[in-house]
C-alpha cells in the first residue's frame, strides 16, 4: 500500500518536502535516532490508532510482531493522569508482560480510551493477543523502561502523532 | 547558550543563574566538554541544579552524557529536610554496577582456550533476554530484596569472602521488600543470575599496565594476570521500582509535575513518606543487583573451573555506579548528612575511610571503570581529595557518543567480529545488532576519561586491563 501510495505521489507534482510529508504520515510507525536509545513515532487517524501503533512499534524493537503466532489473548486496563502518562503506562504492560510471562504481542484487537482530561482520569481498555512463548523468537533487545523524555502525544488536522523514547 | 567558564585545566563551571540553586561544575578536557555541549547533558545539569534542597554543587563528570532527567555521569548532593529525593537522578537501572574479579590465571594459559571458556561462561550465565537458571518462589525472592548478595552465599553462590569486597557488604540495610510492587517482582523473578542486554557484559582479560605499585599489591593484581569485569544491574526488577515510583511521585504531587522542565525529572521532597517509601525500595533493589552479581561471578568460577582445574577466582570489588546513598559530606565546612545521588558516577573514598574493606584501608577504595567494547578498562583508587573536588566521585566508564541508531548505520557486527578478532579479542554475542550498537567508535575515549579523573586527582590510575574475550548481553 505505501509502495502504491509513494508512487502515486511522484506523478503529483507536489514538492518534494510535501511528498516526504505526506508519506512519513501514511507510515503506521518509525524510528529515530537518538543518542543512547530508541525513539520512535506512532500516528493513528485516532488517538487509539495511534497507541495501537505504539504497541506495535515498541514490540518491534524486541521482535517483528508480525510474526509472533497469535496463541494468548489479554487483557490489558490503565488508568493514568493524562494523555502522556496513559501512553506510559499503556506500554509499560508490555515490558511487564514481557519479563514475567515472556509475552509477545502480535495485534491488537481492541482498544478504547474513555475519561476526561478535565477530571485527571483516562483509562484505556485493550485486549491484545500475541504468543507468551518468547524463546521461540529472535529477540533482539531488552527494553528497561519507557521514558518521558520528548515525549510527544499530538493531534493534528488528519490525526494524531506520538512519540516515544525507550530506555534500552 | 549558558556561559562555561574554565577554572583551571580539566575544569569548567557554570553560575549559579536562573532557576539555578547552586552552580554546575563539570570536570572534562576540552575535548570532552564539546562533546557534552552536542547533546542535552549540560542542560539536564542544570536541572538538577535547580531542584529544592540541592547542596554546593552539581558535578559533571567527564563520561557525562544526556540520560533520563538527569545526565549519566551526574552528581548531586540533598539535604535531608528541605532536599528532595528523584528516581531520575539514580536511573532506571538501579545498582547498575561493576564487580572485577582476579584469578591466579595468566594471559598466555587463556588463549589456547578462549572459545570454549567464552561457550562455558555463555553456558551459566544467561545474556539477552535469557532467562535464570535458578528458581525461586515469591518468599525467596523477598528474602533476595532484604538480603542481597548474602542470600546468595546462604545458598550456595559466591563465598563469604566475596561478601567483604562488595560496596555495602552486598546488602543495603535500609532495604524493604513490601514496599516492591507485585510487577516489579514479576519482572525479576526470571532474571537472577542473568546479564541483560543494552551495554551489559562479561569480559576477560589481563592486566598490561600497572601504574600504581603498591595500590595494585594491594588489590591483588600483577602484570599478565587475568581477570574478568561483571557490568549488570537490578535487571527488570530495578528498572519497575523507578518506574512505579516515578509514577507515584507524579501522581501525588501534579503541582511539582507542572513546573518540572522534564517530567523524567520528578522528586518527593526528602521528609515526605514517598521519599523514605523510595529510598526503602530502591534498596531492595539494590539488593537484588549484589545478589545478581554475587550468582554471576559464581557462575563464571564454575565456568572456570571446568576447564581449568585449578582455576581461583577473586573478588576485587563489586560497586554501584546508579545509586543513592545515606552519606555524610562536608558542606560549607560542617559535616552534613545527605542523600548522596550518583547517576552513572563511582564512588571513589579514599584511604581511611570506614566503609572500605579493611584490606584497602590504607589505599582507598577500587574503582573499576569498563571501556567500550574491545578497548581497555582500568582500574583506579579513590583518593582523601576527591571529597572537596567532587563528593567524593568519579566517572563510570567510557560513555555513550553515537547513537545506537547511527552505529547501526556505520558499523556491520561481523566486521567488528573479525576486526577485533584481528586484535586476539573474542566476542560471543547474543544478538548481531547488540555487537554493532557497542561498537567501539560509539564510545568516548576512555584513555580520555581516566586521564581526566587521574589529572584532577579524583580517582588514580593503577591498573590497565586489556580485554580477551568479551560475552555480550
Amino acid at each position: 500500500m505505501i509502495l502504491e501510495l509513494e508512487k502515486r505521489l511522484q506523478g503529483s507534482g507536489l514538492s518534494e518536502l510535501l511528498r516526504d510529508n505526506i508519506m512519513a504520515k501514511s507510515k503506521n510507525y518509525e524510528y529515530l535516532s537518538h543518542a543512547a536509545d530508541i525513539k520512535f513515532r506512532a500516528y493513528g487517524k485516532t488517538m487509539a490508532r495511534a497507541f495501537d501503533n505504539a504497541a506495535y512499534a515498541l514490540t518491534d524493537v524486541m521482535t517483528d510482531h508480525t510474526k509472533v503466532k497469535a496463541l494468548k489473548t489479554k487483557k490489558i486496563v490503565v488508568e493514568s493522569e493524562d494523555e502522556k502518562a496513559l501512553l506510559y503506562d499503556f506500554l509499560e504492560q508490555f515490558l511487564i508482560l514481557a519479563d514475567s510471562e515472556g509475552f509477545l504481542l502480535h495485534k491488537v484487537n481492541s482498544l478504547e480510551i474513555s475519561g476526561e482530561k478535565k477530571k485527571r482520569k483516562l483509562t484505556l481498555t485493550a485486549e491484545v493477543v500475541g504468543d507468551n512463548k518468547m524463546d521461540k523468537y529472535p529477540v533482539e533487545t531488552h527494553i528497561k523502561a519507557i521514558t518521558y523524555e520528548d515525549m510527544l502525544v499530538d493531534e493534528e488536522k488528519d490525526g494524531f502523532i506520538l512519540q516515544v523514547i525507550i530506555d534500552i | 547558550m549558558v556561559e562555561i567558564k574554565k577554572i583551571r585545566k580539566n575544569s569548567y563551571k557554570i553560575e549559579k543563574t536562573g532557576k539555578m540553586n547552586v552552580p554546575v561544575i563539570i570536570y572534562a578536557s576540552q575535548k570532552l566538554l564539546e562533546k557534552m555541549k552536542l547533546d542535552s547533558s549540560l542542560e539536564q545539569a542544570q536541572n538538577m541544579a535547580s531542584l529544592p534542597g540541592v547542596l554546593k554543587q552539581v558535578i559533571v563528570l567527564p563520561d557525562a552524557h544526556e540520560g533520563y532527567g538527569a545526565c549519566i555521569g551526574g552528581v548531586a548532593a540533598h539535604d535531608l529536610k528541605e532536599g528532595v529525593i528523584s528516581p531520575g537522578e539514580i536511573g532506571f537501572d538501579v545498582n547498575c554496577g561493576i564487580r572485577l574479579l582476579r584469578t591466579n590465571l595468566k594471559k598466555g594459559d587463556i588463549y589456547p582456550k578462549v572459545k570454549e571458556l567464552l561457550d562455558e561462561i555463555s553456558r551459566c550465565v544467561p545474556a539477552g533476554v535469557g532467562r535464570s537458571n535458578i528458581s525461586i518462589s515469591q518468599k525467596e525472592l523477598d528474602k533476595v530484596l532484604e538480603e542481597g548478595a548474602w542470600w546468595a552465599v546462604r545458598n550456595g553462590y559466591g563465598t563469604k569472602e566475596d561478601l567483604e569486597f562488595c560496596e555495602e557488604n552486598g546488602k543495603m540495610k535500609s532495604a524493604d521488600s513490601s514496599l516492591v510492587s507485585t510487577d516489579a517482582k514479576k519482572r525479576g523473578h526470571n532474571q537472577l543470575g542473568t546479564l541483560g542486554s543494552g551495554n551489559h557484559f562479561l569480559e576477560i582479560q589481563y592486566v598490561d599496565k600497572i601504574f600504581d605499585e603498591e595500590t595494585a599489591k594491594a588489590f591483588g593484581l600483577e602484570e599478565g594476570q587475568v581477570t574478568v569485569i561483571i557490568h549488570c544491574g537490578s535487571r527488570g526488577l530495578g528498572h519497575q521500582v523507578c518506574s512505579d515510583y516515578l509514577r507515584e511521585m507524579e501522581k501525588a504531587f501534579p503541582e511539582i509535575v507542572a513546573k518540572l522542565p522534564d517530567r523524567d525529572l520528578i522528586y518527593a521532597p526528602a521528609s515526605h513518606y514517598l521519599s523514605k517509601r523510595y529510598f526503602a525500595a530502591m534498596s531492595a533493589a539494590a539488593n537484588f543487583a549484589w545478589c545478581n552479581r554475587h550468582v554471576i561471578g559464581h557462575q563464571t568460577r564454575n565456568a572456570f573451573l571446568s576447564i581449568f582445574k585449578e582455576a581461583k577466582l577473586e573478588t576485587v570489588y563489586d560497586l554501584a555506579h546508579n545509586i543513592c546513598k545515606l552519606e555524610e559530606h562536608k558542606i560549607d565546612g560542617e559535616m552534613r548528612k545527605v542523600y548522596m545521588h550518583r547517576k552513572g558516577a563511582t564512588r571513589s573514598f579514599g584511604p581511611g575511610n570506614e566503609e572500605i574493606p579493611k584490606k584497602y584501608k590504607k589505599v582507598g577504595q577500587p574503582i573499576l571503570l569498563p571501556g567500550s567494547m574491545g578497548t581497555a578498562s582500568y582500574v583506579l583508587v579513590g583518593t582523601n581529595e576527591s571529597e572537596d573536588i567532587s563528593f567524593s566521585s568519579t566517572a563510570h566508564g567510557a560513555g555513550r557518543a553515537m547513537s545506537r541508531h547511527e552505529a547501526l548505520r556505520r558499523y556491520n557486527a561481523e566486521d567488528l567480529r573479525k576486526e577485533l578478532e584481528a586484535k586476539k579479542i573474542y566476542i560471543k554475542s547474543a544478538s548481531k545488532r547488540g555487537i554493532a550498537e557497542e561498537a567501539p567508535g560509539a564510545y568516548k575515549d576512555i584513555e580520555q576519561v581516566v586521564g581526566v579523573s587521574d589529572d584532577l586527582g579524583i580517582g588514580k590510575k593503577v591498573a590497565r586491563l586489556r580485554p580477551i574475550g568479551v560475552v555480550k548481553g
